[in-house]
């Protein structure tokens, strides 16, 4: 957004980052559109992995694949952000995640459903895919596993 | 390789001043920088026929705002680390003949943003599709990640974590050009605010503006220059992944391992040939995955030996002896820095200096963990 748009907005508050999927990762937001978590995983050796690509990262095969995986994942490792990024203004501290998914791969995400802090927010601890609305998006985000977002 | 045909940094310079210069463009930068380079290694810029750096204002401009027309260019651009990747380019140029005298140039007006690239990072790319959406707000919230992970696994403490800021102070308090000189103690990084937890805003680096540059050229002419020769012993070169939550394993810095292992080899060292040591500190973990991925000390060691004093005045392993980005100065792209103290470490001139350096080590990281960059700087060709 230019500066002159976001003058034009008053004190609106900006929106925040909306991702704009390429071909090879159409197949990726599509899937959460449809409320699954769509990676991909090598016809060859097997092997799962995020982010999309055509080119299986572990051998070099092209020979790949999509599959929905679990949506289930642990707790790796986080930030409790207190300097805000454009759009997230008005959310008080939050964490900047990266979990890692039963598959294997890991994704950044943000934690929703529990309250980000140090103290409830434990590594290793199990969690669940939900989706969030972002613009035309559905961006995939983590809750406690065993609640409902 | 760099035993067969020796390389040596003939010129370092820095601009007059660093720290919060808003008279002063980004391009001007550069400039001022290699015009004190050049001097420093008693050349004209007639002299020069190889130039690198990074975008912007990259390579082209760089060399024609200074009347060069180089025969060799390299825009290497991997974060605040391409420089050292330079030095390394240029040594191989150099032997392949490709140019004889190499200037090297940063400027970036870091903090006041004159004449500054805005920092673009569109929707549709890799990062702006999988981590922009989830708030990252630049380094403090994404460099800073890993660390949580490090700490369960091997055990790091919030005031050991917090030490090296401390530790770092002491060498800045020695340094009339640092832009923080007064000594801290863990309680006061503790108690400075929350920017990232875990991280308190003295564990982050500062941001300012400045440059710096640097003349490469051949080891047979190291009798022709007003300054000592700085021979460059061995060089590497690495990379992780190009976002933070990719990185292959969040306790340990591939990038730094590789590229550690790269140059070591090349100058035939091993860590106890080590007298002074400068590991890029955008943030006070980068200092201990430096440590551990370079063999300096044993994995989840790191911690312990600097809050135990070994990498301060009077320890065995002085590390980042300008007070580093932490307390010195962080123009964004800081590794143009590090090299420069280990230049004046290894010349015998830095305002810490300290005693016999024989050899000193520049690690580089860029783009956060995703490159690295060392170089083996010595006071004898080998």
């Amino acid at each position: 957004m230019s500066a002159a748009g976001a003058s034009a907005r008053g004190q609106q508050t900006p929106a925040k980052p909306v991702p704009e999927p390429t071909p090879e990762t159409q197949p990726f937001w599509d899937g959460c559109a449809a409320g699954e978590l769509r990676i991909q995983r090598c016809r060859d050796c097997g092997k799962p992995y995020f982010y999309p690509r055509p080119v299986c990262p572990e051998c070099g095969s092209t020979d790949v694949e999509w599959f929905t995986a679990s949506g289930r994942a642990t707790l790796y490792s986080y930030v409790i952000n207190h300097r805000p990024a454009r759009g997230f203004e008005n959310d008080g501290p939050y964490a900047i995640a990266v979990v890692q998914l039963a598959e294997g791969p890991r994704m950044m995400t943000n934690l929703v459903g529990i309250p980000n802090t140090p103290e409830d927010l434990v590594l290793d601890m199990e969690l669940q895919v939900t989706f969030e609305p972002r613009g035309e998006i559905s961006l995939p985000v983590f809750t406690p596993a065993g609640e409902e977002h | 390789m760099s035993r067969e045909r020796g390389v040596i940094i003939a010129g370092a310079a820095e601009t007059d001043a660093v720290g919060k210069l808003p008279e002063y463009s980004t391009l001007q930068l550069h400039v001022e920088a290699a015009v004190n380079a050049v001097a420093d290694a008693g050349l004209t810029m007639r002299d020069i026929d190889g130039i690198a750096t990074v975008n912007s204002p990259g390579p082209v401009q760089v060399a024609h705002a200074l009347g060069i027309t180089p025969a060799y260019m390299d825009g290497t651009a991997v974060g605040g680390t391409s420089f050292l990747l330079h030095v390394r380019h240029a040594a191989a140029a150099i032997r392949a003949g490709y140019a004889s005298t190499v200037l090297i140039t940063h400027g970036e007006s870091g903090r006041s943003r004159v004449g500054a690239s805005p920092f673009p990072r569109g929707a549709s790319t890799i990062p702006g599709q999988f981590e922009a959406p989830y708030g990252t707000a630049g380094p403090t919230s994404s460099f800073t990640i890993p660390v949580l992970r490090y700490m369960k696994e091997y055990g790091l403490t919030h005031e050991q974590l917090a030490y090296v800021a401390v530790a770092q102070r002491k060498w800045a308090a020695r340094n009339p050009r640092a832009m923080f000189r007064d000594l801290i103690t863990v309680d006061d990084v503790l108690a400075s605010r929350v920017v990232a937890w875990p991280f308190h805003l003295l564990e982050c680096c500062l941001v300012t503006d400045g440059g710096g540059a640097l003349i490469v050229t051949s080891a047979e002419r190291a009798a022709d220059f007003p300054r000592p020769a700085v021979h460059v012993l061995g060089t590497g070169e690495s990379m992780d992944a190009p976002m933070i939550s990719q990185m292959a394993d969040f306790t340990e810095s591939k990038a730094f391992r590789l590229a550690g292992q790269a140059a070591f080899a090349d100058a035939g060292i091993t860590t106890s040939d080590v007298n002074h040591l400068m590991v890029y500190d955008a943030f006070a973990h980068v200092p201990i995955y430096g440590l551990e991925a370079l063999g300096f000390t044993a994995k989840g060691e790191a911690g312990a030996f600097i809050a135990d004093g070994n990498t301060e005045p009077g320890g065995r392993l002085p590390l980042n002896t300008n007070g580093g980005g932490l307390s010195y100065t962080h123009t964004g792209m800081y590794g143009m820095f590090a090299i420069q103290e280990g230049v004046r470490q290894v010349r015998g001139e830095a305002a810490a200096q300290v005693p016999d350096v024989n050899i000193s080590v520049v690690v580089g990281n860029g783009g956060m963990f995703a490159t690295s960059g060392v170089l083996v700087l010595g006071r004898h060709a080998r």
